[in-house]
């Protein structure tokens, strides 16, 4: 059956995690999985958790989830008609888009002129943070317990009192010739 | 009810600008009271931390304006807090620089001889190392081969870094935890606050207004602690001198404001904006090119793989730093660290169709520690315009801290366009070399264009029609009212700002000590460096008079 507003938690949830997916995409969590399209190996935004930061308070979306799914679904509905895409009742319109069609919409309402557009990057830009940074989380913890974004990245793990010291950071020998007008000061002439 | 809380001098903001001033005015013999709308964290607050609600996020503030945003600091401190530490002198043809009024821009009294005591003051108290290759990070030295592989120099940047406590940690922007980046921490401010001045953090100034007796009232908000978006309390203070120093992206807000109750303000304030001309690139390297075409290798089995590792920016290419060159083609190309937080979502996959976003997007991240990032400084046109104020502040918050929406609209002019379009295809021209890496700039797209150092929103001139400050940094048509901050520069640089925004102030103490005796004031001028020293005293002591000169 399908949820009929996006302010059922289901399709709120399912909504935002497609957006989520969408920014850095992700396997899915199950063959049944509809919400992450599988767009990419290993965990992406949702596994990094984009909707625990995106419902924090602290970020100042979170009060406007409903909204945004709701609006989400809406623009999803008029894609959908443009283009003659095939509908499934028994996901949210969102949902029902493939990687490629969510990522038409998400390039619409994100681009320039676009009168929504500060709403959709700033949701975008959470859900980025949530992988690229695990802004929900203590870094530290995040490392350790294998956050999927850092991870992926390479962030090393800091020292035991939670601080970061490279003792070893540079190739220590002259690498190019200096600008001729550079003064005794070190600055440009 | 309490009474009216009263000081000689009040001081809006607490980094570069209002550091100075208030260190030289408090010395003087002035009662300062500086309000700063941050907090005031010190070493053992700064944290390796990106959860929100760490101090990455309680110091460091990202506006969204229309085409424009910008990023600054927002606690004791300031800019100097949450900088990369680059402190290089302007190069000589900035002075002369037109821009887009057609005619000389700068004061005619200021040129780099003229400036150059004065960065001398600057260099006695904000302690600077002249870094040299062995301080130089991998990124650093990595811009510095792959230049001299393509024909090009390479300077290692000067920097307000102690490189023996340095850790290379990366983390300059939530605060140096090991005290080795010499913020004002440990100049200005404590000598100003061992002279009796006082600090206010979490106090937003609003506006100012006039007394019957001339003295100013300054208006402010008290802000919570935590959520930023709440405000406690509400209190005003009198002075007789007023300094703005609230940075190039607030100062001339609170002006704004204050029309209303000081009358019309000079046309130049919140226009001519400029973002230092600043625009990022990404490389992602390929590690075998580094080893195989530049020779390089870290010694453990990498040849780069170190865009964590480092300290901001360390190496410079100023080829184009060239006088004789016409305006608009000269910039510098400085290798720099942008932590993940902010410092990814703007990065361009390469090839046909770049995106932001997506699976290829996903893919250049995994190659993250190949990163190197370049920051351009072009002379931009000083096209930015700030619209009406918000509420309060410089913006409307949209997180509990970091996050705001401004008022700052920024188009781009051809020759802003063409400038960026040059330095982008020269960083390529460089870094694609023999396959070394593939480039792709930062999209203007998602939030406009962004700058680190925002300049010129209120800036100093000779010409009224232009300039909102006379060479003097007095604010024309209202005397006892200066700005001492990045909005006072004229416009982009082509190098980081710190070194002349600092030099530009203590330039603008003795006439601020000046109006500040005219008004009553028991002050004097000639204190000497925070640490004692006073050959920069010395140096500038010559230049006094003509400055003095009315």
């Amino acid at each position: 059956m399908r949820p009929q507003t996006s302010d059922d938690p289901q399709t709120r949830t399912m909504t935002l995690e497609a957006f989520a997916d969408t920014i850095i995409p992700g396997e899915k969590r199950s063959s049944d999985d509809r919400a992450i399209a599988g767009a990419a190996p290993g965990g992406g935004a949702v596994a990094a958790g984009a909707l625990e930061l995106l419902e924090w308070d602290a970020t100042g979306v979170s009060g406007g989830l409903d909204d945004f799914a709701r609006a989400l679904n809406t623009h999803a509905q008029a894609h959908t008609a443009e283009f003659g895409l095939p509908t499934d009742d028994t996901v949210p319109p969102f949902v029902a888009l493939s990687y490629e069609e969510r990522s038409a919409v998400v390039k619409r309402l994100t681009a320039p002129g676009h009168p929504e557009k500060a709403l959709w990057v700033s949701l975008a830009l959470f859900c980025n943070m949530s992988y690229d940074s695990a802004a929900h989380m203590s870094t530290a913890d995040a490392i350790a317990a294998g956050h999927p974004g850092l991870t992926s990245m390479g962030v090393t793990t800091p020292d035991a009192d939670g601080l970061w010291r490279f003792p070893n950071f540079s190739y220590g020998r002259p690498l190019a010739a200096l600008h001729p007008d550079t003064t005794a000061s070190g600055s440009p002439a | 009810m309490t009474s009216v809380e009263r000081t000689d001098v009040l001081i809006v903001g607490t980094g570069f600008g209002g550091a100075i001033a208030a260190y030289h005015l408090a010395a003087g013999g002035a009662k300062v009271v500086m309000l700063e709308r941050g907090p005031w964290l010190g070493t053992d607050d700064f944290e390796h931390d990106y959860k929100l609600g760490s101090s990455y996020t309680r110091i460091f503030d990202f506006v969204v304006g229309d085409g424009m945003s910008t990023l600054g600091g927002n606690c004791v401190g300031g800019g100097s807090v949450v900088y990369f530490a680059a402190m290089p002198r302007a190069p000589r043809f900035v002075f002369d620089r037109k821009g887009s009024i057609a005619r000389r821009m700068w004061p005619s009294a200021i040129t780099r001889d003229t400036l150059d005591p004065w960065y001398d003051r600057v260099a006695e108290s904000i302690p600077i190392t002249q870094q040299g290759w062995e301080d130089a990070s991998y990124s650093g030295g990595l811009w510095a081969a792959a230049c001299n592989h393509a024909g090009r120099t390479a300077n290692p940047v000067p920097a307000a870094v102690d490189t023996t406590k340095c850790t290379n940690c990366n983390w300059m922007m939530a605060g140096c935890r090991f005290e080795a980046k010499q913020s004002l921490l440990f100049n200005y401010l404590p000598a100003a606050l061992a002279h009796g001045a006082e600090i206010k953090p979490l106090h937003e100034v609003q506006k100012i207004s006039k007394n019957e007796d001339g003295d100013y009232r300054v208006h402010y908000l008290r802000v919570d602690d935590e959520d930023y978006r709440e405000t406690t309390g509400s209190g005003t203070i009198d002075a007789k001198i007023v300094v703005i120093a609230a940075g190039a992206a607030a100062t001339p807000v609170i002006l704004q404001r204050s029309e209303a109750t000081l009358g019309p303000m000079p046309h130049a304030v919140g226009r001519y904006f400029s973002g230092n001309g600043e625009r990022l690139n990404t490389a992602v390297l390929n590690e075998d090119r580094v080893r195989d075409v530049l020779g390089l290798d870290r010694g453990d089995g990498l040849a780069y793989a170190a865009n964590q590792i480092g300290k901001g920016p360390t190496v410079a290419n100023w080829d184009r730093l060239d006088g004789s060159l016409p305006e608009y083609s000269r910039y510098s190309l400085e290798q720099l660290y942008f932590p993940p937080g902010l410092g990814t979502i703007l990065a361009l996959t390469g090839g046909a169709d770049p995106s932001w976003f997506g699976p290829d997007k996903k893919e250049m991240l995994a190659r993250w520690r190949s990163w190197l990032i370049i920051f351009q400084m072009i002379e931009d046109d000083n096209e930015g315009v700030f619209g009406p104020p918000p509420e309060r502040g410089n913006a409307d918050r949209l997180s509990q801290q970091m996050l705001g929406i401004g008022r700052l609209s920024y188009k781009p002019t051809l020759n802003t366009s063409a400038a960026w379009a040059m330095a982008d295809a020269d960083v390529k021209d460089i870094l694609e070399r023999d396959g070394l890496a593939t480039v792709t700039p930062w999209t203007n797209d998602l939030v406009g264009a962004y700058t680190v150092h925002p300049l010129a929103s209120c800036r100093i001139g000779d010409d009224p029609h232009t300039s909102a400050l006379d060479d003097g940094h007095e604010l024309r048509g209202h005397p006892g009212i200066f700005v001492t901050d990045g909005s006072a520069v004229p416009g982009a640089l082509t190098v980081n700002p710190a070194m002349t925004i600092s030099a530009l102030a203590e330039r603008a103490i003795p006439g601020i000590v000046r109006a500040a005796q005219e008004r009553g004031v028991a002050v004097t001028y000639g204190a000497p460096a925070p640490s004692g020293a006073t050959n920069g005293r010395a140096g500038v002591q010559p230049l006094i008079p003509a400055l003095l000169r009315k």
